[in-house]
Formats: C-alpha cells, sequence, structure tokens
C-alpha cells in the first residue's frame, strides 16, 4: 500500500511546478491542467486504494504508511506516516473528488485573472495540506496539515489583497484573512496543548496506540481526558466555526467563490469533525466533553441559522448556512452518533459545494455582483445554473430522497435518542431555518422579476467547465445519500446503510463505550422522520409566501420585527463584543502600560537614571583628579598616616 | 582534519581582516569581493567541520590546547561540541549573506566596516569554541568594539545613543562575568587542583562548590548572559541597538549575537552549576514566559518595524531560555535548534525590513501599504519570513517552539504545566503581531505615490534570502539533519543536571 504516499505527493508537485515556474508558463490552460491533473491523480490513487481496501476483510484494512523520521529527540519520536483507513479515505475521496471538480471550475472563474498561476499554486498547496490532515498517522502531523489549511485559506481569502471587503473592523480582505489566521490560532493553542498532554500520558503521538491504550491510560470522565478532549475541542471550533470562535468564517467570504466552496464549506471546515472522528474514544470517554460538544454544535446551528435569514450577501447567507450545518455535525459528534456526522460531511460536501459553486455562476454572471436584492429572475438567463441550484436547496433542506434528508435525519434522530428532546427540538428549529433561508435565496436570486437594471447588465450563463461541475455535484446531491439509508427505510427495501458498516471498525471503540440505547424504535423514527419532512416543507413554504411576490411582504415583517432584525442583521453583536472585551484592552494595556510605561519609563527609567548616578558621581570624584602633585602628595600623607594610627590603635 | 577545519574556521576571518588592510581604500570593489571571498572560505570550512564531527559523542572534539598565561594555567584551548557545531555553522552562514545586505548600501569607510565585521566573525567563532575561561572572555569583549563601531558608525539617526547604550549594558554584564572567572579560578584552587581557566577541568570542580557560592557564581554568569539574551527585563538595549544598526548590524546582532547569551547559558550556567540551575529554574522560566509574552504585546504595538522585529526577538528568545531552563533532553534541543532557527528567519525578517528601508528611508508601518502590487517576489520572502517566524508547522520556527514547550510542559524541573501553557499564548500573538504588520505593509491599496514605483528586489537582494529560505523549509521538514548533531551534548548535559539533581536524592535507593 505504500502508493498511499503519493496521494499527497501529487499536489505538493502541483504546488511547486505552478508556484516556481507558473508565470513563465503564461498559459492558463497549461496551469488549468497541471494544478487539476495532481488532484484528479491523487483521486485515482485514493480510488485505487478503496478498491482494494473493499476486497479486504475489514480488520485488515488498517495499514501505517511511514514515509521517515520527523523529529526524534529525547524520548520524542514522531514520524511523517500516514494512516490508511476507511475514515481517512473516505476524507480523502471527498477532499480529492470535490477538489478535482473545483479546480476544473476554478479554470473558467478564474479565467483573465492576472494572479491565475497564484490561484492554482495555493489551491494545490491547500490540497496538499488537507491530505496531511487526514491522512496523518499522529497528532503533529495532523497539525502540520491543521495549521497547513489555515495558511493555505490565508493565502486564498486575501487573495485579491487589495481589494476592499465590508465586514465588522474589517477594511481589505487582507485584513479578513489575517482574522481567520489568528482566530483559527486561538483554537490551534488548543490542539498544541492537548498534545502535550497526551505526549505526557502516552508517550507518544500516534493516534493506533492512543486508541488502543486510551481506555487503561485514562480513567472514563477523569479530569485528564475530559481537559485533553475539550483543549482539541477549542481547536476543533477554531477550524470548523463555532461558537466561540466563528466569527471568522463569514468574513472568509472574502476569497474568491471556489475557495468558498472548496475550503470554507466542503473540506477544510469539517478538520474539526475529522479530528473528533478520529479520536472518538478519546471523546467517548468524556462524557462531559461530549454534553459541551452536543451543546455548542446545537446553539451554533440554531444561531447560525438565524442570522441566515436576514443576510443578503448570497455568500455570506451561504457561510452562515455552513456554520449551521457543521453545528447539527458536532451536535451528532455530541450525542455519539459519530457514522452520522461523517455522513453529513459528505452530504453537505456535495450540496454546499454545489450552492457555492452556483452562487459563484450568478456572480460571474452578473458581473461581481453578490447582492440578492439586487437580483431576480435570473431562472431564464441561466438555466443550468438554476436547475442545479435548486437541487442544492431541496438536498440541504432535507427534501425526502435527496441527500441531506438522510444525513441530517440520522443526526435529528440520534439527538433525539441520545440527547433528548430538547437537543432534538433546537435541531429541529434549526432545520426549519434552513429550509427558510435557502428557499429564501433561491427565490430572491431565481425567481420573479428582475431587479438589475436590465438595459445594462445582461447576466450568462456560465462556460462549460463551470456547469459541468455543477451538473456533477448536483448528481451527488441528489444519490449521495444513498450510501447511508437508515435501517427503518433499508429494512424494508432490503439495502444496507453502506456507510455504517463502512465506517464502523473506525468508530468501535468510541461506540463501545457509549451506552447504546436497545429496543425497537421503529414507529418513534418514522414518526420524528415525517415531522422533520413536515418542518422542511413548513420552512420553505413560509419562505415561498413571503418572497414569491414583490418585497413589500418581507418590508412589512422588516418593520414589524425590526429590534429582532437588527440583532439578526448585526450577527448578535458578537464581533463587537469581542473587540470590546479583548481586543481593544489588549491592544490599549501593551501600548500605554507595557510598552510606554514598563519600557519606556520604568526599565529605561533605571538604566538612564543609573547612567547618570555614575556620570554625576564621576564628574565629582573627577575634580579630584587634578593634575597638580602636591595635592596628590597631601592626600598620600594623609593616607598613610590614617593608616598607621590604624595599625598602630588595633595592635595596641 | 577536524581540528584544522576548525582553526582555519577562526582564523580565516581575521587573516581576512589583515588582507583588507593591505587594500587601497578607495578600491571599494576589490574590498567587498575580498571580504565576501573570506566569508565563503570560513562557510567551507564550517561545512567541513560536518564529516569529520563524530555525533555519537557527546563530548568536545578537535581540541586544541595550548598553554598561554601559565600561572594562571589560562589556554589557548579550543574545541567543538554538537551545540558549539551548530553555533559556529550558524555565524559562517549568516555572515556572507550580511556582507551581502551591506553590498550597495554602505557607502563610507568601506574599508574599516568590512574590516570590522570580519572582526567581528572571528570573535563570535571564538565564543562559540573556546574551551577556557579567560579565552571566552576575551572573545566576548572583543564582540563589543567591532558591534559598537558598526552601530555608531554607520548606524541611524540616534546610533550614538544606542551605540552607548549597548556598550554599557553588556559591559555592565561582563564585568560580572570576569569577577565570576576569577572567583572560579581560586575556587578550583581551593579544591586543590590549582587556579585555572581550562573549561573541561572546570566542569569537573565547579559542581562540588559550596552551594552558596555556586548561587553568586551562577548568578553572575547568567547576569552577563541575560543582558545578552535579552531576557526581560533586560531587553531595552535591544530595540534601540536594532533600530539604529544597519541592516547588516542588525542581522548579526539578532541571528548571532543574542545566541551567545543563551549559549552561555547551557555551556557555563547548566555544565557549571547543575545543582543551581536546577534549584532556579523556576525562576528563569517565569522571566522567560513574561518575556515571551511581554515581547509580543509589545510587539504587537509598535509603529516601527524595525522595532516590532527587534521585540519579537525578546519574544522569541523567551521559548529558547524556557526550552533551556527545562532542563530536558526536548527542551534544551528545542532551543538549541530554536538559536538556528531565530537567526534564519528574525535574521531574514531584517533582510526583508531592510530591503524596505533602502527603497524609502522609514521604517514607519503607516507609509507602507499595498507593497505587494510593485514588490510581488519581495512579498513571496517576506511571507515566508514571516509564517517562518510564525512557528508554523513544515516550517523552521515550529520544531524550536513546539519542543521548548513540550519541554517546559514535562520538566521534572519546573514541575508545572503553567508554564508551556502561558508560553504557548505567545505563539497565538506572534500571529497577531507579525500578521498585522504584514496586512499593513503588503496588502491593502498602494496609494502612496511614493509607493507606486518601487523596484522589486535585485538579484543580490534575492541571493540574500535563497540560502535561508532552503534552510527554513530544510529545517523544518527534516530537523533530524541539525538536531542529531547535538542531541548527545544535549543529552549530556541534562544528565549532568539530572544527576546532580535527583542523583543525590537517590542515592541511597537500591
Amino acid at each position: 500500500m505504500n502508493i498511499a504516499a503519493l496521494i499527497p505527493l501529487f499536489p505538493l508537485i502541483g504546488f511547486a511546478i505552478i508556484g516556481l515556474f507558473g508565470k513563465k508558463l503564461k498559459n492558463e490552460k497549461l496551469i488549468g491542467i497541471i494544478g487539476s491533473g495532481a488532484i484528479l491523480a491523487s483521486f485515482a490513487v485514493a480510488g485505487t486504494l478503496f478498491v482494494q481496501m473493499l476486497g479486504m476483510p475489514a480488520e485488515d484494512r488498517l495499514s501505517i504508511v511511514k514515509v521517515y523520521t520527523w523529529i526524534a529527540t529525547g524520548s520524542f519520536t514522531v514520524d511523517i506516516a500516514y494512516q490508511i483507513d476507511q475514515l481517512s479515505l473516505l476524507f480523502t475521496l471527498i477532499i480529492t473528488g470535490i477538489g478535482f471538480l473545483i479546480h476544473v471550475y476554478s479554470i473558467g472563474y478564474m479565467h483573465g485573472d492576472k494572479s491565475f498561476p497564484r490561484f492554482f499554486a495555493y489551491l494545490n498547496l491547500f490540497v496538499f495540506m488537507m491530505l496531511n490532515l487526514v491522512l496523518a498517522s499522529n497528532f503533529l502531523l495532523t497539525f502540520l496539515g491543521w495549521e497547513g489549511v489555515g495558511l493555505a485559506s490565508y493565502l486564498l481569502i486575501g487573495f485579491w489583497y487589495d481589494k476592499k471587503f465590508d465586514g465588522s473592523h474589517i477594511t481589505w480582505t487582507g485584513d479578513a484573512a489575517k482574522k481567520a489566521f489568528i482566530v483559527n490560532r486561538i483554537g490551534d493553542f488548543g490542539v498544541l496543548i492537548a498534545m502535550f498532554m497526551l505526549f505526557n500520558l502516552f508517550g507518544t503521538l500516534d493516534y493506533t496506540t492512543i486508541n488502543d491504550s486510551a481506555t487503561v491510560v485514562l480513567s472514563p470522565n477523569g479530569t485528564a481526558v475530559i481537559l485533553i478532549t475539550l483543549a482539541l475541542f477549542l481547536g476543533c471550533t477554531g477550524k470548523s466555526a463555532q461558537i466561540p470562535l466563528s466569527v471568522w468564517l463569514p468574513d472568509a467570504m472574502a476569497g474568491p467563490t471556489p475557495v468558498s466552496a472548496l475550503i470554507h464549506a466542503a473540506t477544510m471546515v469539517t478538520s474539526g469533525i475529522f479530528l473528533v472522528s478520529r479520536t472518538n474514544v478519546l471523546f467517548a470517554l468524556a462524557p462531559t466533553t461530549m454534553a459541551i460538544v452536543a451543546g455548542i454544535g446545537i446553539s451554533t446551528a440554531l444561531i447560525a441559522g438565524t442570522i441566515g435569514i436576514v443576510q443578503n450577501d448570497i455568500k455570506k447567507v451561504l457561510a452562515y448556512s455552513t456554520v449551521s450545518q457543521l453545528g447539527f455535525m458536532f451536535a451528532a459528534l455530541g450525542v455519539g452518533a459519530f457514522t452520522a456526522a461523517v455522513f453529513h460531511v459528505m452530504t453537505h460536501a456535495f450540496f454546499k459545494a454545489l450552492l457555492f459553486l452556483g452562487s459563484g455562476s450568478v456572480i460571474h454572471g452578473m458581473h461581481h455582483e453578490q447582492d440578492i436584492q439586487k437580483m431576480g429572475g435570473l431562472k431564464k438567463h441561466m438555466p443550468i445554473t438554476y436547475r442545479t441550484f435548486f437541487i442544492g436547496t431541496l438536498a440541504i433542506s432535507g427534501i425526502p430522497f435527496f441527500s441531506g434528508f438522510f444525513s441530517k435525519d440520522e443526526i435529528l434522530w440520534y439527538s433525539f435518542l441520545n440527547g433528548g428532546m430538547l437537543i432534538w427540538g433546537i435541531g429541529a428549529l434549526a432545520a426549519f431555518c434552513t429550509a427558510f433561508y435557502m428557499w429564501r435565496v433561491t427565490s430572491l436570486t431565481f425567481h420573479g422579476e428582475e431587479r438589475f437594471d436590465v438595459a445594462h447588465v445582461h447576466p450568462h450563463e456560465s462556460p462549460k467547465t463551470m456547469t459541468v461541475p455543477l451538473i456533477i455535484l448536483a448528481v451527488l446531491s441528489v444519490v449521495g445519500g444513498l450510501v447511508g439509508i437508515p435501517h427503518v427505510l433499508g429494512h424494508y427495501l432490503h439495502i444496507p446503510n453502506l456507510l455504517e458498516s463502512w465506517l464502523e471498525p473506525v468508530f468501535a471503540g468510541g461506540s463501545a463505550l457509549i451506552r447504546q440505547h436497545t429496543g425497537d424504535h421503529t414507529s418513534t423514527e418514522l414518526t420524528l422522520m415525517t415531522v422533520s419532512t413536515v418542518i422542511a416543507i413548513a420552512g420553505i413554504m413560509l419562505a415561498r409566501s413571503i418572497y414569491s411576490g414583490g418585497p413589500e411582504k418581507s418590508d412589512a415583517l422588516k418593520q414589524k420585527f425590526s429590534t429582532l432584525h437588527k440583532i439578526l442583521w448585526n450577527k448578535y453583536y458578537i464581533d463587537e463584543i469581542y473587540h470590546m472585551a479583548f481586543v481593544g484592552p489588549i491592544l490599549a494595556a501593551s501600548r500605554d502600560f507595557l510598552w510606554k510605561i514598563v519600557d519606556v519609563v520604568v526599565i529605561d527609567g533605571i538604566v538612564n537614571g543609573s547612567a547618570t548616578v555614575v556620570g554625576a558621581t564621576a564628574s565629582v570624584l573627577r575634580k579630584a583628579q587634578s593634575g597638580v602633585a602636591q595635592n596628590y602628595a597631601l592626600v598620600m600623607l594623609i593616607g598613610i598616616m590614617a593608616l598607621l594610627s590604624l595599625v598602630l590603635y588595633s595592635t595596641h | 582534519m577536524g581540528v584544522t577545519a576548525l582553526l582555519c574556521t577562526l582564523f580565516a576571518p581575521l587573516v581576512g581582516a589583515a588582507v583588507l588592510a593591505l587594500i587601497d581604500r578607495d578600491q571599494h570593489k576589490a574590498i567587498k569581493i575580498t571580504a565576501l571571498l573570506f566569508t565563503v572560505a570560513t562557510l567551507v570550512t564550517a561545512i567541513l567541520l560536518i564529516p569529520a564531527f563524530d555525533s555519537d559523542n557527546g563530548q568536545m572534539q578537535f581540541a586544541v590546547n595550548q598553554t598561554w598565561i601559565s600561572s594562571l594555567d589560562a589556554g589557548f584551548r579550543i574545541g567543538i561540541d554538537g551545540i558549539s557545531l551548530l553555533m559556529v555553522l550558524l555565524t559562517a552562514l549568516i555572515m556572507p549573506i550580511s556582507l551581502l545586505a551591506s553590498w550597495n548600501t554602505i557607502g563610507k569607510h568601506l574599508k574599516e566596516y568590512y574590516a570590522l565585521l570580519l572582526i567581528l566573525q572571528f570573535g563570535m567563532t571564538g565564543v562559540f569554541i573556546a574551551t577556557d575561561t579567560f579565552l571566552f572572555y576575551v572573545f566576548w569583549e572583543l564582540i563589543l568594539i567591532p558591534m559598537y563601531f558598526i552601530i555608531g558608525i554607520w548606524g541611524g539617526k540616534d546610533r550614538i545613543y544606542a551605540a552607548v547604550k549597548f556598550f554599557l549594558y553588556t559591559l555592565l554584564g561582563s564585568l560580572l562575568m570576569l569577577i565570576a572567572i576569577l572567583w572560579l579560578g581560586f575556587a578550583a584552587e581551593a579544591a586543590g587542583v590549582g587556579f585555572t581557566a581550562d573549561l573541561i577541568k572546570l566542569k569537573a570542580i565547579a559542581p562540588h562548590i559550596p552551594i552558596e557560592v555556586q548561587f553568586w557564581l551562577f548568578l553572575a554568569f547568567a547576569l552577563s548572559f541575560f543582558i545578552k539574551v535579552p531576557l526581560f527585563p533586560f531587553h531595552t538595549w535591544l530595540p534601540d541597538a536594532h533600530v539604529q544598526a544597519p541592516t547588516a548590524g542588525s542581522v548579526i546582532l539578532a541571528g548571532v549575537l543574542l545566541k551567545m547569551g543563551t549559549y552561555g547559558l547551557i555551556r557555563f550556567n547548566l555544565e557549571l552549576f547543575p545543582q543551581t540551575s536546577a534549584d532556579l529554574s523556576g525562576i528563569i522560566a517565569w522571566l522567560a514566559v513574561i518575556g515571551i509574552i511581554y515581547g509580543a504585546l509589545v510587539a504587537m504595538v509598535q509603529t516601527d518595524i524595525k522595532k516590532l522585529v527587534a521585540y519579537s526577538s525578546v519574544s522569541h528568545l523567551g521559548f529558547v531560555v524556557l526550552g533551556i531552563f527545562s532542563l530536558t533532553v526536548e527542551g534544551v534541543q528545542g532551543a538549541v535548534i530554536q538559536m538556528v532557527n531565530h537567526g534564519l528567519s528574525t535574521g531574514m525578517l531584517f533582510l526583508c525590513v531592510g530591503v524596505l528601508y533602502d527603497r524609502r528611508h522609514t521604517r514607519e508601518i503607516s507609509d507602507y501599504g499595498g507593497i505587494t502590487n510593485v514588490m510581488p517576489r519581495f512579498a513571496v520572502f517576506f511571507a515566508i519570513a514571516m509564517f517562518a517566524s510564525v512557528g508554523l508547522p513544515g516550517l523552521n520556527g515550529f520544531v524550536g517552539e513546539y519542543l521548548t514547550l513540550l519541554g517546559a510542559f514535562r520538566s521534572p524541573f519546573l514541575g508545572s504545566w503553567s508554564f508551556a501553557i502561558i508560553g504557548a499564548t505567545g505563539v497565538v500573538f506572534a500571529a497577531v503581531y507579525l500578521l498585522w504588520m504584514f496586512q499593513r505593509v503588503m496588502f491593502g491599496k498602494n496609494d502612496n505615490p511614493e509607493n507606486q514605483h518601487l523596484r522589486d528586489m535585485s538579484r543580490i537582494e534575492y541571493w540574500q534570502m535563497v540560502p535561508l529560505v532552503l534552510f527554513i523549509i530544510w529545517i523544518g521538514v527534516s530537523p533530524r539533519t541539525f538536531m542529531d548533531l547535538s542531541e548527545k551534548s544535549v543529552k549530556a548535559v541534562v544528565e549532568k543536571v539530572e544527576h546532580f539533581k535527583f542523583g543525590k536524592t537517590t542515592a541511597g535507593l537500591p
């Protein structure tokens, strides 16, 4: 299985070639082919491994491919080594598969940009880092990928570095990039601390060793495992934009739209879910942390969902939607439904990539207009974009038999079963929001009258390099859920839950530690499934009744609930609160106290003060050095007499 | 071969300075090329040390022992272990780069300037290889003179203030060190070995000096080194010295000079007074942690790029000191590689600041903005230097920071997680001050007319940075190439500390 090391290698080579020689190539097509080709090659290798793995018995499917020893000093050793198993391979297939489509799409989207090669170099770098993150056999290599995708994200958010971007305390795209990196760094601090604790306890950072011996080393729900998992989860809230570190993702929309689709929706932001899945044994050992994860996840799902309802920037709506969907995934993890979380990662990757690329197609066709209030009636101008976007909307809303239906429903079901009525209720409310805001976007963008200047703006359908990926993703958004048909339905149709049995060995350790509810819940499950379907349809119907006419109805509502609207429009003022509570005080204290007082006044005061004292003393003493020999002789005489009398006195 | 290479590495710069003296002062090109040739030759001989060096041996190698003042048992004693070797290599690499950084920017008194640089290199190399306390002291003091002149003659507007401050600060430290060196010699005499300056002999004697006396000796050495590092609160000379020094001066200062302090802490404090080191590790580690945070916070609010980078050094060197006084193999190894890392990445940051300064003659961050637009190639190098400093995994800084923090976390001497946890917040702040600075200088719109026609990096600027980038990536991806060299030496030091701290307490046990 040594070809596994090729998976991250291809994008690295792509990055190196395009990064070093891209400018000299001066050929968009060639650069596009190299960039996309590298990802396709990785996908092919991953596919080959997948087929090989299917032919193996489940217990032989895990293998470690060591490349070399990265760091070795004292008792600390860590390898550059890849862990090929069901989980990492599934993520790899998603990353390279969707990554390839988005690379192809970008050839069309970025056409004519003066920094076309730089874009593809960064994208390849991102995929390389992301693959390291998921394929790593140990925490430290995952951390390399973890921070590496942060780097790629930084570079891509600020890709158009001289463009303005409107946000809270943000003027330029570069500000948004910086914010993303720093907020993520706060999370990374947690991962760093978790790694220290893990190494102290286990003497290694290898996943397999830690997972195998976790139950021996750590006592269930003991302080150690709670601290470790909380620290890890802090990292997850950063990378996966959960409360309290969710603030960076909406601003990350400053990057080109393919970036939003690939990094800030389909792949990078699911890193947190990956990390928890990878360490499911640790989390399962810490029920306290699990409860926190579930609570934060489901709250984020609702809070972001409500914000999404009022935003007017098409990408911002999708961004809050992403935050909300990631919240669902964490809720699933928190209630121990690991497979459901990964399932939602997969289906979400399909439909959210589709929706983002669709919005990119709209933005492209509308000549960089992003405000949905200034759109409308695009249905007839951009038929393919419309149809695929429509499918995406149905999928994310949870309309039965689209991919999102199965995964979201599984999450809601386990929330109910393991988490109780409250979590399920909040989740259902968030799902209602999802259906509502997605229909709102679709309706305002594609339906009704054109609200832009028809005489001057001529929307057009995007080129094939952009529409073909849309179509493929639309197909996946429809059928993607079939790999995880719940037993309650599959039972009658004799279709197994393929994903569950595929991932079973990965989650065996964690699942064994979580209390499983046995017994027959068929009727409850079917009832809840019906309820959530009704909720989705209700959300759509409500949005339809408000937005299908003119803007009168929504304006009236805005007036009626103006306070609520203001709070949602300003995203609950979270950014402002952070700025007032942390950024401002820290800056002021550093400038006005540490620098201007401690450094300049206190320390330098002492230093310069003692220099002055020395100088002053010296200028007095200098007067003794008069150069007059008689004076010296006099002083000498006095000295001798003093010494003499001292000696005589003491001997007496 | 090792001894020859070592002697050549030490003396080649001095010979170079002598040769420069013979060249006519108007022959600018000849002066520059001669100086460059000598530094490159030194780099070659330094590299030749590697194959000759036995990294399985933690002791001093390639020893030379010539008596100099027999009554004091002081001699020309040199030798290297893995830690010295890395420092010598770093010095040899930084020097030709600093020379290139001066190529078109130093306009006056060329002959003196390059001669002083070469003498500086002689002194720095000497510090890292001396195994005799007197010789060490001579080299240590020797460095003060060229650096004083480099800042004072070729520096910026307030160069005199900065030079004097630098001189007085370090002189105070070195006087304490001289007292300690003499005291050590007498202590050896009291122990019946006779007065000596032989570091190898002293290493055996010093740990047995009464612990109350050790305390004062430790303190005298430590203060002198703390000032050089500089450790909070002895750091205020650094921002002034950096801001006023010419680019090459800053590069050498950050790249090599500061490491003399941390090197001294390992070589003298840890090796001579292992038990006192263990006893005082907590207090020093606190100073280091405060320095990490303090340096980062103060760096964050600077408006002058060079000052910002200078304060970042205070923060970064805090990690090094924390690693050293974790007294674990991981921590000290991390500290040693971090010394190299800081030399490379902060050296490169200073080069980048120099590139900007040469074009605009301002260091104010607010005078820049959107520079990427006109200098795209420079932007790449600047970004690499920045992310190396930020400690991004895959680049060099991460390895050092991670290991120093890991060492502090699991140190039996510090015995608390708080050092590592608080220190690790410095990693977050590093991202804040560096990325914010980068944002304000490089991103945004280039709307200042004075910035709209800056030319991108020249070939000479390009080649200063390429070797640094190579090592930044190399150490990040495969640090073992370098860390394996010092592993055994560090292990020996740490084991000695463990022996003297815990050996006694566990001696009675079976």
